[in-house]
């Protein structure tokens, strides 16, 4: 039998690696994936923590996170578009205009 | 104790959550990331949740995954092989990520989590979440259709191109596929 250790300990390595991802990758597609990768580990995490309270809310909340992860990725990928048109390059540190 | 199933989604997920950073051609990354996506749907089947895992598939690797390999075959220049991080970088970014999973995996396991049982299965899962959903739910479920038409509006509205009615003339495109185009356009005249 799973236990609920074992599926936090997975989304925590998960979260782990996207995190590495958003600091070391400067390519915008590969930050894109690590987004995606983190928002991943917390479905599981609410998956997980659902099903050891029995309680079925966690399920409806993974679902509203699945579908705002998907406009998200929609209108981030909108927007790498258009900076590689300005820039050529979809390297994160070449995009000057929208440094803060 | 962990089963046979568990280890081996355990290692396909996490192992194409590397790959998806770390391989050399982004277009196989999309794939491992896909793939990976594919994991977290079978640890949802496992935590007898088949309706998200449905949806997980029918969002991440239906939708998700063809829009990212669209959009890297979009883009797929050199400019993908360009961007080379430093080697001081990723060694902080692996000393911060490995801290971090230390930290809180230290807080988890002396916590009462580390002994949790699960509570019995549920029954009817899909009809309570239903119920959930249009009850509830009913204005979250709403403002969430708004903000999903909203999400694909604005990001045709924003990858549209500005000189799209153009005359070709005019149009910056390289002479060769200029001249493509007006080669093709010449067959299309001749065949009407």
């Amino acid at each position: 039998m799973t236990e609920l250790i074992n599926l936090v300990t997975v989304s925590l390595i998960l979260v782990g690696i996207g995190v590495y991802g958003l600091i070391v990758k400067r390519n915008a597609i590969r930050m894109i994936f690590a987004i995606e990768i983190i928002a991943n580990a917390a479905n599981l995490n609410l998956i997980a923590f659902s099903r050891y309270l029995g309680d079925i809310q966690g399920q409806v909340f993974a679902l509203f996170a699945i579908a705002i992860a998907a406009a998200e990725v929609a209108v981030g990928l909108a927007i790498i578009i258009i900076a590689y048109r300005l820039y050529k390059d979809i390297d994160v540190t070449q995009y000057k205009f929208l440094r803060g | 104790m962990a089963d046979a199933g568990f280890i081996g989604l355990s290692i396909l997920t996490i192992g194409s959550a590397i790959f998806a950073l770390e391989s050399r051609e982004i277009i196989y990354g999309a794939i491992a990331l896909a793939i990976s996506m594919l994991g977290i749907a079978g640890f949802f089947i496992l935590l007898d949740s088949p309706f998200v895992a449905m949806f997980q598939i029918a969002v991440y690797v239906g939708a998700v995954a063809v829009l990212v390999i669209f959009i890297v075959m979009l883009v797929r220049t050199e400019a993908l092989f360009s961007a080379e991080e430093d080697k001081g970088r990723r060694i902080a970014g692996l000393i911060f990520s490995l801290l971090m999973m230390v930290g809180v995996g230290v807080l988890l396991f002396s916590s009462l989590f580390s002994s949790a049982e699960f509570s019995p299965v549920m029954d009817k899962i899909v009809n309570k979440i239903g119920n959930e959903m249009l009850t509830y739910y009913s204005p979250v479920f709403i403002l969430l259709a708004l903000t999903l038409a909203g999400a694909i509006i604005g990001a045709l509205s924003l990858a549209r191109r500005e000189d799209s009615d153009q005359r070709p003339e005019t149009s910056t495109t390289s002479p060769q596929y200029e001249k493509l185009y007006l080669d093709t356009k010449n067959e299309e005249q001749e065949q009407v």
